[in-house]
């Protein structure tokens, strides 16, 4: 049996930790810059847009990638409802990392704004001119946000708890380098 | 590895970490460690920070509630019309907008202060907001003010400014003492004050000049950036007498009939800074004798009520600039960007919610 399946397949542990870091970046520029009135709010701002069009085509990447080879699998002794709750919480990131900017780039097309990626790449508009719209997209992008951080902050929370309570192996399986495994010598 | 295969090791596993309090800790503190920097850097757990929100919150307390509208120059018109560059400034500038041509753009004219309802001789000052639109998509939107220079040159300055300016619940007037010793405070506004001073309240839009405020960069084809102010100067003719005493609502009534005689045109006159000039203070003019371009016309030819007028939804951010044209480190301009960018979003969720004072007075789009 290739231990190898005990990892996630390294396009998957490179994906993840790469996204992790922007989304992360992603939501610290985004609540930073609607409150900042300093000269922050203006690079954030810069930052927010071409970070959010590169989560959003790593996203679709990776949701392919996901489809297409299995994770290992979850600790056979682990209760159902973690089990369930892992699963869920793992299509719940997939469709807010790309909802999210989605949302945003609805959002700024309602509003009627040129969505610039730079100084001059725009992006075309993916939704009529229109206020309500914008509204109704800019309320669903916070509140979006705010869930997918509260989800990240759950998610991290229970990797850590794999890690450092259950020691099952599931934190490990995200990790690059794997502790020797626990052998029946030790016990022997 | 040639050891054979061992069997899961889960059996094996044992349930009891050691030191499983430190563990639990380790994991709540790195969770409420990242929950607090996102409190923080969202401005919730430092309540003293200027923040967008506390900006508007205060436009919103001295302009009183007006769902829907605006929360500072409420009042308002809409113009439609077209820049006519004669390409004077595209050596300065590799936007679109001033290579010879037109370019359609969409405007507002209006008066300051956050009540839809104002008179509008109530204040000296005129504003004039336009969107140019380029054929490649990208835009410039600009709001200009019919005055030189900013009273104030920073954000914190304004919010004090505007707390100074709070109506006082007794006589609906802003209190004078506080004003006063707001300005003393303030000697940078002298310029602002001896302006407003001596300038009668306009009995036209269309007589008015209006200037950028803030400094920016036209940067050129090699990328070398020039520091710039604009104006628009009027070519409208004499100013007119309103009656007297000056109705509530005459700027926009005034402004129709003139468009009705013909269009209307201002000269955008683009002033180039030298070395030293500053750039990050909109209290201050720059020298009379700094070279000038005349960029081309502002011609506006139809006004439309705001409340259905295609300005409506804009909002007139002015770091919404094309390429070739860049913000300065005038403190002023991300403060307004973040702040239109929260006046809008409180407008339109008020205007999508329905609520029945929305634009109550002028009929719905």
């Amino acid at each position: 049996m290739n231990r190898d399946t005990e990892l996630f397949w390294w396009p998957a542990r490179v994906l993840h930790w790469l996204m992790a870091a922007m989304v992360l970046a992603m939501l610290f520029v985004g609540v930073g810059m609607v409150a900042s009135v300093s000269a922050r709010h203006s690079w954030l701002l810069a930052l927010h847009k071409p970070l959010g069009a590169a989560i959003l085509v790593l996203a679709v990447l990776r949701l392919a990638l996901r489809l297409w080879r299995a994770p290992p699998p979850l600790p056979a002794d682990l209760p159902a409802l973690q089990r369930l709750a892992a699963q869920a919480s793992h299509w719940l990131l997939y469709a807010l990392m790309l909802a999210l900017p989605l949302v945003g780039w609805a959002m700024l097309s309602a509003g009627g704004y040129p969505v610039m990626l730079s100084e001059s790449l725009r992006l075309p508009a993916i939704a009529p001119f229109d206020a309500g719209w914008f509204a109704a997209l800019r309320g669903l992008h916070r509140v979006l946000a705010y869930a997918l951080f509260g989800l990240i902050l759950l998610h991290a929370a229970a990797a850590l708890y794999h890690g450092l309570i259950r020691r099952d192996g599931v934190l490990r399986s995200m990790l690059w380098r794997r502790r020797a495994a626990p052998t029946k010598q030790d016990s022997t | 590895m040639s050891s054979p295969t061992p069997p899961p090791d889960s059996t094996d596993r044992p349930r009891r970490p050691p030191f499983p309090l430190a563990r639990w800790a380790l994991i709540a503190a790195a969770v409420t460690g990242v929950a607090a920097a996102f409190g923080y850097v969202g401005g919730w757990l430092d309540p003293h920070r200027l923040t967008s929100q506390a900006l508007v919150d205060r436009l919103q307390v001295n302009g009183g509630a007006h769902p829907g509208y605006r929360r500072n120059h409420a009042k308002g018109v809409c113009v439609t019309g077209y820049f006519d560059s004669n390409g004077q400034a595209a050596r300065y500038s590799k936007a679109a907008l001033f290579a010879p041509g037109r370019t359609p753009l969409v405007g507002r004219f209006a008066i300051p202060g956050g009540n839809p309802h104002a008179p509008d001789f109530g204040v000296p000052i005129r504003s004039l907001a336009l969107r140019l639109t380029q054929a490649d998509g990208q835009q410039w939107r600009t709001g200009m003010n019919s005055m030189p220079v900013f009273p104030v040159a920073t954000p914190q300055a304004f919010y004090e400014q505007l707390a100074a300016g709070r109506p006082d619940p007794a006589t609906g007037k802003p209190d004078p003492a506080k004003q006063a010793a707001f300005f003393a405070a303030h000697p940078e506004t002298a310029a602002f004050r001896a302006w407003a001073k001596n300038h009668k309240p306009s009995a036209s839009y269309a007589t008015e000049t209006y200037y950028g405020l803030n400094a920016f960069y036209f940067v050129d084809t090699a990328g070398t950036r020039h520091a710039v102010r604009w104006r628009v100067a009027a070519d409208n003719g004499p100013e007119g007498v309103a009656p007297t005493p000056p109705p509530e609502d005459y700027l926009d009534g005034e402004l129709g009939r003139r468009l009705a005689q013909g269009p209307l045109r201002w000269r955008l006159l683009v002033t180039l800074g030298q070395a030293g000039d500053p750039t990050a203070d909109a209290t201050r003019t720059w020298p009379q004798d700094r070279p000038e371009i005349d960029a081309g016309s502002v011609v506006l030819e139809r006004s439309e009520p705001q409340a259905q007028g295609a300005c409506r939804d804009i909002n007139f951010d002015p770091l919404i600039l094309p390429a070739g044209i860049a913000g300065s480190d005038d403190p002023l301009l991300p403060a307004r960007s973040s702040a239109y960018a929260e006046s809008y979003r409180r407008r339109t969720a008020e205007q999508a919610g329905g609520s029945a004072a929305v634009h109550a007075q002028e009929p719905r789009r």
